[in-house]
């Protein structure tokens, strides 16, 4: 617990410091307020927007959840596909490199114009860039199994069912979290990025990424900072959520999610 | 006795296995091993030890002779034989307790039948004050513990057991050989087990066939006449020492072209 506290009070006093410095270099260079506006003004923003920088906030994190969400169910899915042979593996799994490599502001446009501008869309969106990470992991945990272990279940006569409900998919559990770590931060950018191109039809009512836009062509660069730091506490947000469920479900006998008591 | 006690536990007739296309891991085997009979497999590495086993176990396949357990194919078998592995094999996100239970689970045995076992094994090998505990908490030998206790649940009539000690420290090993026969005492299963410690095998063995490698073959076999119940003190006696220093002069011309 003390060393909780330390951990704690060492991430603050770095974080005033960087705005300590923040405010020293507007004082020594003179820059212009609509280039780098000041800690205070930022925190003003933030304050005088606060119900539509919740809003904001809100739906975003929506999309992600729901394209994260969608992209855990589904990718899982895939992997059990995957885990069946190694002919089905090799034949699709080109495929999910190609949703890792296609850059997303690419495509993002296409899916807008398929779908229709909206939260459903960018919701799309979100899932399709966070997929890649969840297949890949899981698929690596189902099928890297002790090969001994699978020979003890074979000798107890086990079936193909129970090989996979009480062997592969309980040992793919580590590894679709180190997926879905990845994948939760992926997928936060993605329905930002969607939201950039999608944006929403009336002030108010789009996500961070529509928000963006708009303060940027306002030059409103106090608010435009706000929503930067509002779309990092989103990401970090779902990180330490993930994080916290790793540590729940794992921690009673995974070693990797024991908490950090020896650094 | 019943005339079943005729019909060998084991009965393997000219088995000869290779991997891939080359390399002959065992060449025309011969083995019959008596019902409740605790037969020691030792060699040095790569004599197939371990693929005896497996071939008793039908995890894997001869490419010729026969294999019968009581009679049947391995695979039919099955349901008699437990296997002991090297390492202890446990699945780490179940508890002791749930681990214990996994191969009655697997039979699908109902669960109140299943704790009972279970609470029985827990006492017989000495596990009870860690049924909840997870793999990752024990110690080398409990974790063995354990994988034995798993064997012993389904009620098997045939245990192999590949080199379960190896990597254990000679305290535990020396205590857990002694556990194993007051086990097999009690319940008269039949038992192979593998391992190139030669006083384990004259420890636990009714019998010892001893290896020689490439290809692994049958090279020499002795009986091994202590009196039973064989407890610790006996790896003291002078006949003890005798069979070891005989197995381990066999052992070494195995090793010599």
């Amino acid at each position: 617990m003390k060393r909780q506290a330390i951990t704690a009070l060492n991430a603050l006093a770095v974080f005033a410091a960087l705005v300590a410095l923040w405010q020293i270099v507007l004082w020594v260079f003179h820059v212009p307020p609509f280039m780098l506006p000041s800690p205070w003004a930022v925190a003003r923003a933030v304050g005088a927007r606060f119900p539509l920088l919740l809003n904001a906030l809100a739906i975003t994190a929506e999309e992600s959840a729901g394209g994260l969400g969608a992209s855990i169910v589904f990718g899982v899915l895939v992997a059990l596909l995957f885990a069946q042979s190694r002919w089905v593996r090799k034949m699709l799994y080109p495929y999910t490199l190609l949703l890792q490599t296609v850059p997303i502001i690419a495509i993002a446009p296409l899916i807008l114009m398929w779908m229709g501008a909206g939260i459903f869309a960018v919701t799309f969106i979100a899932f399709i860039i966070s997929l890649a990470p969840i297949i890949a992991n899981t698929t690596q945990g189902l099928i890297s199994v002790d090969e001994n272990l699978v020979h003890l279940f074979l000798m107890h006569n086990a079936s193909r069912a129970q090989l996979l409900f009480k062997l592969r998919l309980p040992n793919a559990v580590p590894d679709l979290f180190v997926g879905i770590r990845i994948a939760s931060g992926i997928a936060v950018i993605g329905a930002i990025t969607g939201e950039l191109f999608a944006g929403s039809s009336r002030v108010g009512e789009g996500g961070l990424g529509y928000s963006i836009l708009y303060a940027s062509s306002q030059l409103q660069t106090d608010y435009l900072f706000a929503l930067v730091l509002a779309a990092t506490v989103l990401g970090f947000g779902f990180l330490f959520l993930v994080m916290f469920l790793e540590w729940y479900f794992l921690h009673r006998w995974h070693e990797s999610a024991r908490a950090p008591e020896a650094e | 006795m019943n005339a079943d006690a005729c019909v060998p536990e084991i009965e393997i007739a000219g088995v000869t296995k290779q991997y891939g296309n080359a390399q002959t891991v065992l060449e025309s085997i011969d083995l019959i091993v008596a019902k409740q009979e605790f037969l020691g497999i030792i060699g040095p590495s790569g004599c197939g030890k371990s693929t005896i086993l497996k071939l008793i176990a039908g995890l894997a396949i001869p490419n010729s002779g026969t294999i019968r357990v009581d009679g049947m194919t391995p695979q039919n078998a099955r349901e008699t034989i437990s296997f002991v592995f090297q390492d202890a094999t446990l699945l780490p996100w179940r508890t002791v307790k749930e681990n214990i239970g996994l191969g009655l689970e697997l039979e699908r045995i109902p669960k109140n039948r299943r704790e009972n076992e279970i609470a029985a094994l827990l006492e017989l090998v000495g596990l009870k004050n860690v049924a909840r505990a997870y793999p990752r908490e024990l110690s080398g030998g409990m974790k063995m513990r354990v994988s034995i206790a798993r064997a012993l649940a389904t009620n098997p009539r045939l245990m192999l057991l590949d080199e379960p000690f190896a990597a254990l420290d000679e305290m535990s090993r020396d205590h857990l050989n002694e556990e194993i026969l007051r086990l097999r005492a009690e319940q008269n299963w039949t038992a192979v087990f593998v391992t190139h410690s030669v006083s384990e095998a004259v420890f636990l063995s009714d019998r010892i066939v001893v290896l020689a490698p490439n290809p692994g073959r049958i090279h020499a076999e002795f009986r091994v006449e202590l009196p039973a119940p064989r407890t610790s003190a006996i790896r003291n006696s002078r006949e003890f020492d005798a069979i070891v220093a005989r197995v381990s002069h066999t052992l070494r011309e195995t090793l010599r072209p």
